[in-house]
């Protein structure tokens, strides 16, 4: 194909442009045209096809998420917002930290391995490129069904790609999730969350001004994979989506990365760039349009400078390329010299490709050929926005009540338990976690399985974070805005029973097709919820990603926001760990049970969805998190309770330390019996071991802070003995353990 | 008393192994692969990761790193060097242990809390231990099987150089559950586990690990 040059555009104003096949829709086409005074040229029109897609533009969904901003609490906390790479809160002492959760969820399905992988490596880039050092990963993921048939090939190479791009850059896999449900067969979540760290002064963001400074592209060479993947696999449903010639999926190479990494940081810690970009979705159309129009606006690149791994990319191809582990900086022509000895230091491959110029175009040539000219605004912000079409799905009219069996003997209680948690979404996850290094760096205080994970920052000072990931899919279905609310609190509540102070919040927000009004509802209701609550709750949203298109053919997957919420502990030494640590404990639970099974794991053993979610009670959800903060010494282990209900929470509590209990729990006194005592998953409610000495403190301080507190047993003994029904820890613990092992090997 | 750890490209527990160098009260030094300037350290620790991802086989290219040149000469000489992880890897691909480290026989990578025996104190590593002590250390990787021909296998055990076996469950599929072997003099320790990340509570499963890093350093307090 001849190189198509603007001064062609401009002779050939009416040549036909595959601009369907890019993705675009007519009236977007006839936009940029109307932006450019002209047709554009193929590079062009590669550009804005790929920063209009809605995983780079956010096209449906911009209308929704500014009420992030509109409703944005009072904060002190954040010292950059939603808009950038990753946000940053301030957690004192100085100390900056940067999170954020993105998903990879097409790429992962097409090839489950490297789709893991390159999701890990993207999120990193992102803290990476806000000056930090990566510290922590955690993953939550979503699968089909754990029995069917192509479960084990999505499962195995999804968390083989986690595990073998995070183990090899170094990073602890603190926590996350593992989830099965049929909306996902087809349509796996791979959601990745990172954590990074730094001074206050270091943090950096994506901007080039300075005319003369020096746009330099380093890290690994520009190849042929993932061409078309932003546009196309995050674009449109697997049914529609066309061939390529070139493998869609990005391929991963961890090790370039780490090096990437090392070499990135002792190039901030010498202050040696103006603005600095990674590359991921829609590569050098990202990087240079969004560092252009961050800066003052113009900008000019040689794109024949662009290291090549396969000489034969047209220009196009390399605007589009999303090949892995790259890195592009502004930089003041005194400080290049050193900028490029470090990068041979690492071995690490730096290339001048243009400057900061002058004026507000973005200018990008090729061989000498003007073959881009745009304002880069248009290309990085000023996209397409539609308010699409909302309407309330008709399932919502037909949900029926749960009708569940009573649980009142003895064989009941052990039947229905065992059942229970060794159901896969109740089982335990070592099969999938023992696959990812949480030792690494040797700051992990907390990991999976602890509700939260905790990193320690400072070795002297013992200042902390912890960070948790939570969503209720199936609660969110049956209500997206007081689903997304537990799911926060939840968040919140890991946090706290943890020993760390909620502080502030990113999101995943993975949802079906925005095309389709019921979906777009959802998630209509969803952003809603989540700024009402993180209002209520005072946390600032930090930043955040959304997912749409997830669903096969008519299908959409359950409605999956995922929330992450991030703490501060002032003293790591001080953390609450979930394990039971010996006999002669008091065990109480704090917080009611109530009688709804909708949406709960147990219902969803036998089939069903139920009709109604909890409703949030923030006001007391504050005064139980206020109270675990200064419960904390008195408390020997406390663990929340959540999904699979107080009988989950407890199989965990004691397989953790091999430690029996005895419990004795009301049967008819509490509505739905001691069904919902063991099954429930009614919110706001944690599970503690208590020093019988500490036991009149804690009855105090619940009193104060109102929350109820119920004594449920007693440590101690090689058995979970509730009521009449008597498990061995054998029994519970082959029950728990040996599911995932089973289906997956 | 100065330790050296080497930081070769794609090195990821580099920085535990200073901390448990210093936790254990030495003088942590880090080494960088590009030089072979040993920095007048007395004994030095080949951290665990995956130098130059891996490629080829673990740790088949750092071997070639100028400064492995300066260790294998120094470990000729009696010079503490203790691998672990990956830099056990490279010792055995340095040709300073025997053996190789190959895939774990479950195909996947294993991160675990591993109960593990001490068989040999007579290292400058494990002096600090007494035979038979059972420890519990994370092990995380994914070709920690360790293989030798049978003649290998029953040298080492007939000299006494498995240093660390494994307990109660192998791994990983490791000839006789070895998990640590050590050279013919006794200064050249390897091992699977991951000592440096069990020396404090807080953060690992028990400090069952530091007793490597005061063993070195007892050791050449005395030498």
């Amino acid at each position: 194909m001849a190189l198509d040059t603007v001064a062609i555009a401009s002779a050939h104003p009416d040549l036909d442009q595959p601009w369907r096949e890019l993705g675009l829709k007519e009236d977007e086409y006839a936009r940029i045209k109307e932006i450019l005074g002209r047709r554009p040229t193929s590079s062009e029109l590669a550009m804005y096809s790929v920063m209009w897609s809605e995983h780079c533009s956010y096209k449906s969904s911009k209308v929704h998420l500014k009420q992030f901003g509109d409703k944005a609490p009072k904060s002190d906390a954040l010292l950059v917002g939603i808009g950038e790479n990753a946000g940053v809160v301030d957690i004192g002492q100085g100390y900056a930290v940067t999170f954020k959760i993105e998903s990879h969820n097409h790429p992962s399905f097409v090839e489950p391995y490297q789709g893991a992988a390159t999701g890990v490596g993207g999120i990193v880039r992102d803290i990476l490129t806000m000056g930090a050092r990566p510290i922590a990963v955690m993953d939550p993921l979503r699968f089909g069904p754990a029995d069917a048939p192509d479960t084990r090939r999505v499962v195995s190479g999804i968390v083989a790609g986690v595990g073998g791009y995070g183990n090899c850059l170094g990073l602890p896999n603190i926590g996350g999730e593992v989830v099965f449900d049929e909306t996902y067969a087809g349509n796996p979540l791979v959601n990745a969350l990172c954590l990074g760290v730094m001074r206050h002064e270091d943090i950096k963001l994506a901007t080039a001004h300075g005319t003369g400074n020096l746009v330099v592209l380093f890290g690994a060479k520009t190849g042929g994979d993932g061409i078309g993947g932003v546009s196309v696999l995050a674009s449109e449903t697997f049914s529609s989506s066309k061939a390529t010639k070139r493998p869609s999926v990005q391929v991963g190479d961890p090790f370039a990365e780490k090096v990437l990494i090392e070499c990135s940081l002792e190039i901030f810690a010498e202050d040696l760039v103006v603005g600095i970009q990674d590359l991921g979705g829609a590569g050098l159309s990202c990087a240079t349009s969004e560092l252009a129009s961050a800066g003052s606006g113009g900008m000019s690149i040689q794109l024949e400078k662009v290291p090549l791994r396969d000489p034969s990319l047209s220009p196009e191809e390399i605007l589009m390329s999303e090949s892995q582990e790259r890195m592009c900086a502004i930089v003041e022509p005194a400080k290049l010299a050193r900028f490029m000895k470090i990068c041979k230091k690492w071995d690490v491959t730096a290339t001048v490709i243009g400057e900061v110029t002058e004026g507000t175009r973005l200018e990008i040539t090729f061989n000498g050929e003007l073959i881009v000219d745009v304002p880069p605004r248009t290309v990085a912000h000023d996209g397409p926005v539609y308010n699409r079409p909302i309407a309330k799905p008709a399932y919502l009219g037909s949900l029926k009540p749960t009708l569940l069996p009573t649980v009142d003997t003895a064989d009941k209680i052990k039947s229905e338990l065992l059942k229970l948690i060794s159901a896969p979404n109740i089982a335990d996850k070592s099969w999938v976690t023992d696959q990812y290094d949480r030792y690494v760096q040797g700051n992990s205080v907390l990991a999976q399985p602890e509700d939260s994970g905790m990193i320690r920052i400072d070795e002297t000072t013992h200042l902390g974070v912890a960070i948790s990931t939570d969503a209720n899919a199936r609660w969110s279905y049956l209500d997206p805005y007081n689903g997304v609310k537990l799911a926060l609190l939840e968040s919140c509540r890991n946090i706290a029973t943890s020993g760390a102070k909620p502080l502030a919040v990113t999101n995943c927000l993975n949802f079906g097709s925005p095309e389709d009004p019921g979906v777009m509802w959802q998630f209509a209701e969803t952003v809603r919820g989540l700024a009402d609550i993180c209002l209520e709750m005072g946390l600032p949203v930090t930043g955040g990603n959304v997912s749409f298109y997830n669903q096969t053919g008519a299908t959409a997957i359950l409605p999956t926001p995922v929330i992450g919420v991030l703490g501060v502990i002032q003293d790591v030494t001080t953390r609450t760990k979930m394990g039971i640590p010996g006999a002669r404990l008091q065990l109480f639970q704090l917080g009611n049970t109530a009688d709804n099974f909708s949406g709960s794991e147990w219902a969803y053993l036998y089939g069903q969805m139920g009709d109604r979610t909890p409703t949030p009670d923030v006001a007391t959800e504050i005064r139980l998190i206020n109270l675990l903060l200064v419960a904390q010494p008195l408390f020997e282990s406390a663990h929340d309770i959540s999904d699979g209900g107080l009988a989950a929470a407890l199989t965990e509590a004691i397989l953790r330390n091999n430690i029996g209990a005895t419990i004795e729990l009301p049967g008819a006194d509490i509505p739905g019996g001691l069904a919902a005592a063991l099954f429930a998953e009614t919110p706001g409610r944690i599970l503690i071991a208590v020093d019988p000495k500490n036991v009149d403190a804690i009855q105090a301080l619940a009193e104060k802070y109102e929350i109820p507190l119920h004594k449920i047993g007693e440590s101690g003994g090689d058995s979970l003995v509730i009521n009449d029904a008597v498990i061995s820890l054998n029994e519970l613990r082959k029950a728990h353990t040996e599911t995932l092992p089973k289906l997956f090997g | 008393m100065r330790i050296g750890v080497v930081t070769f490209p794609g090195s990821l527990d580099d920085s535990s192994a200073l901390r448990a160098i210093r936790v254990a009260g030495g003088t942590p030094v880090p080494l960088f692969h590009a030089s072979d300037d040993l920095r007048e350290v007395e004994a030095v620790v080949l951290p665990g990761g995956f130098s130059y991802g891996d490629y080829l086989r673990c740790g088949a290219i750092s071997r070639f790193a100028p400064i492995m040149s300066s260790i294998i000469v120094a470990a000729e000489h009696g010079f503490p060097v203790l691998g672990i992880c990956n830099g056990f890897q490279i010792l055995c691909e340095s040709h300073l242990l025997p053996g190789a480290l190959t895939r774990n026989e479950g195909l996947h990578f294993v991160c675990t809390d591993q109960p593990l025996i001490i068989e040999n104190t007579s290292t400058p590593w494990t002096s600090g231990y007494t035979k038979g002590d059972r420890l519990v250390i994370p092990i995380k990787n994914g070709e920690g099987s360790f293989q030798a021909s049978a003649q290998t296998l029953a040298e080492l055990e007939s000299e006494g150089r498995v240093v660390l076996r494994y307990a109660d469950k192998n791994p990983n599929g490791s000839k006789n559950d070895i998990a640590g072997i050590t050279n013919a003099r006794g200064n050249v320790v390897g091992v699977m586990p991951h000592p440096e990340q069990a020396i404090e509570s807080l953060t690992g499963p028990s400090i069952d690990g530091l007793k490597f890093f005061t063993s070195v350093l007892q050791s050449l307090v005395g030498r």
